[in-house]
């Protein structure tokens, strides 16, 4: 169950800070964020394991630094992708309503979906993850290597991100997202401040696609259901609030938490088989609603104070 | 012509549903034509083979089929619009309360058998289509008024999977995922055991001399509850509540220092749409026949708001344009997609423009492919699919308005014509 609770944590954790950046940065509600994590996930596995760039090319190197520079490539990719995207589609709605821009987003994830489902074909895709059944003995508990980089990856990510927030661009990017246009009145180059947050956002997501991919229990690689598997990283950016880096962390790790001892109590007590099939599935959904229920902008986002 | 076109100069007026002479005129026109469909069959009047003139096309079964399903997408995007065109409350759960209201009708419509049914007649189990749903969304308000803006829109997409999740359980009433059950036919009688007094899914002759196939009763009957559901809305729009509910969209904190009491109107609003799209959802499940759980998905929400969008929120002529656009889009495609096949299979000058386009074997590389599973490229499916996204993403950017902004465009060019303004 830890290794559930850990891996799931992180994946969650990983799409919420991806999520959240964009957010906080641009005020931007994406829902294409699946579509661009599962998206990254099938370009780390075509990078990987289809056309083997760059590891066509390197020889005898060992297989990890082929499949480190592989997913590196896609990840450059990825951000790529995220730039053309915000350029094409985000860009244009700048200074609008943010609902006409999360309809625009929801429509970039059909889009998204359709096309990658299409290339991506009925069968999933292995992403040749190294050293994938190896793990780490601890003596009371066994944790694979691959949640363990996971958890790691999750924890320097956040810093990392925590601390950029803290710097010029950072200060930069949080005025954009406060007021566009007193941010460009201050000399804030907004339309920079968008490319930066997506090409950031969708290389976190293609991160998160990764893992998300790669996990034991979803050992087969990335098919088309992976962008639904993410949808599920909604409930921990509500539960944390949309604009809390911290709160996409603690909202990730409890919802994987509660999803992990559901799943682990349920199939301990055939009692509760009358709950159904799939009922660790919808968990981060119900305590999202109970949640909200009690705190309605989350655990940690701001609240929107409402003045005449 | 007295004074100025379309001076308004009493407020009875500027509430009126058809505002000029012309707008009353062309209405009815319009509908007539709509009630005349079926009639352009051949041998739809009397004995022989006469009929009333027409596009026949449009009289066929495959047409009339496309047509009641055009009604019914209107009726459940027309709910949607009083909540996120009036309301200003964005919903993406539209699809768990049209499923709703399909097993609801499924339940007290259907005969006792393997799954649950109680058999009860049309006059009950299509209204309680519309009122369970509409209960339901009472029930979850307080959530949802609570909770604001982008907030909102993420605890409805979570209403959507926790939905699917219980459609997918409730096997006795949903059939589960594997078969999927059938919904009660469209039938009318006094109450279980009688004959049927109308059977609206049977060919039979009205009045003496009109010959209607299944299909064309059904349309006819769709339409009627079209034009019912639409005066409804447009009622709502242009009464008290109506106000009240742009008064929230437009600005909440003022609605409610002007004396708009928000929990009220909020909780309203989501009453009266899912009471739309529970009485949709029951109908679209009749009509397709045989549903399963995963057809009330994310993706059913998806073109409901995209019928919303494309036609223009806020506008009841503007849904009905969206919808026309959403339900007739893929059958253009795919007629697009079969002109396509035919000049490429008959060479000529088309195949070569086409060719790039088209993808017919493994090796090649076009976009639409019309032998799934064989060659690369996307499917008709997916095609339209994506067409629905783009046109989500190009509507928003280049027309906020929607259809119903294009229409006003042009109309306002022709009433200047020949000058700009």
């Amino acid at each position: 169950m830890l290794v559930d609770w850990l891996s799931l944590g992180s994946i969650y954790a990983l799409l919420a800070v991806g999520f959240v950046i964009i957010f906080k940065s641009t005020q931007v509600l994406n829902f294409a964020h699946g579509a661009l994590a599962a998206l990254g996930a099938f370009l780390v596995a075509s990078m990987a394991t289809i056309l083997q760039i760059p590891g066509r090319w390197m020889g005898s190197a060992p297989v990890w630094l082929k499949w480190t520079s592989s997913a590196l490539v896609a990840l450059a990719a990825a951000a790529l992708i995220g730039l053309i995207l915000e350029r094409l589609f985000i860009r244009p709605m700048l200074g609008e309503g943010l609902f006409s821009v999360a309809i625009v987003t929801l429509g970039l994830d059909i889009v998204i979906r359709t096309v990658s489902n299409d290339f991506m074909g009925t069968n999933p895709r292995p992403l040749g993850f190294p050293g994938g059944t190896a793990s780490l003995d601890l003596g009371w508990v066994v944790i694979p290597w691959n949640v363990v980089v996971s958890v790691i990856v999750t924890l320097v990510a956040v810093v990392l991100i925590a601390t950029f927030f803290l710097s010029r661009t950072g200060v930069a990017m949080r005025a954009t997202a406060f007021d566009q246009e007193a941010a460009r009145a201050q000399g804030i180059n907004v339309g920079r401040i968008f490319s930066l947050a997506w090409a950031i956002g969708s290389v976190m997501a293609a991160v998160a696609g990764i893992f998300l991919s790669v996990f034991p229990r979803r050992s087969t690689g990335v098919d088309t259901a992976t962008a639904f598997l993410a949808f599920a990283a909604f409930p921990a950016i509500i539960l944390g609030g949309l604009d809390s880096i911290v709160g996409a962390v603690v909202g990730g790790y409890a919802i994987g938490l509660a999803q992990a001892a559901v799943t682990e109590f349920l199939s301990n007590n055939p009692s509760f088989a009358f709950l159904g099939s799939g009922f660790g599935g919808v968990v981060p959904y119900v305590l999202m609603l109970l949640v909200l229920l009690i705190k309605p902008y989350g655990l940690f986002g701001t609240e929107e104070i409402r003045r005449v | 012509m007295r004074g100025r076109p379309l001076l308004v100069t009493n407020y009875a007026d500027d509430q009126a549903m058809l505002k000029s002479t012309t707008q009353t005129v062309m209405a009815g026109l319009f509908l007539l034509f709509l009630v005349c469909i079926p009639l352009f069959a051949p041998g739809a009047i009397g004995g022989g083979e006469s009929r009333i003139p027409g596009p026949t096309f449009l009289a066929g079964a495959d047409w009339l089929k496309l047509l009641s399903e055009l009604g019914i997408f209107a009726m459940a995007a027309l709910g949607l619009n009083i909540l996120s065109g009036l309301a200003g409350q964005v919903s993406l759960g539209h699809a768990f309360f049209m499923g709703l209201g399909a097993y609801t009708a499924a339940v007290l419509g259907s005969g006792p058998g393997a799954l649950w049914g109680v058999g009860l007649p049309i006059w009950v189990w299509l209204p309680m289509a519309g009122l369970i749903p509409a209960a339901v969304g009472i029930v979850i308000s307080p959530t949802a008024v609570r909770v604001r803006g982008l907030y909102l829109a993420i605890v409805t997409l979570g209403l959507v999977f926790i939905g699917e999740y219980v459609w997918r359980n409730l096997d006795f009433i949903t059939g589960g995922s594997q078969s999927g059950r059938n919904f009660p036919a469209l039938q009318v009688r006094l109450w279980r055991e009688e004959e049927a007094l109308l059977d609206l899914e049977a060919s039979g002759t009205w009045l003496g001399f009109l010959n209607l196939s299944g299909e064309g009763k059904f349309y006819l009957f769709i339409l009627a509850l079209t034009v019912l559901f639409v005066i409804v809305a447009k009622n709502i729009q242009r009464s008290r509540v109506g106000r009240a509910f742009q008064a929230i969209r437009d600005r909440d904190v003022a609605a409610e220092i002007m004396g708009v009491d928000e929990f009220r109107y909020k909780t309203l609003a989501f009453a009266i749409s899912s009471f739309y799209a529970g009485v949709a959802g029951a109908l679209l499940a009749v009509e397709v026949g045989r549903t399963i759980p995963e057809q009330w998905d994310l993706l059913l929400s998806v073109e409901i708001i995209a019928i919303v969008l494309i036609g223009g929120a806020g506008s009841i002529s503007g849904v009905l344009m969206g919808s026309a656009f959403v339900v007739l889009l893929p059958r253009l495609v795919q007629d697009f997609g079969n002109l396509l096949q035919q000049s490429a299979a008959s060479g000529g000058v088309l195949a070569t423009i086409f060719d790039p386009i088209l993808s017919t074997g493994p090796g090649d590389f076009g976009v639409v492919n019309l032998s799934p599973g064989v060659a690369p490229g996307l499917g008709i499916l997916q095609l339209n699919t994506l067409i629905y996204g783009l046109l989500i993403i190009a509507f928003l950017i280049f027309e906020p308005l929607g259809l119903y902004g294009v229409w006003v465009r042009i109309r306002n060019y022709w009433k200047g014509w020949p000058f700009t303004y």
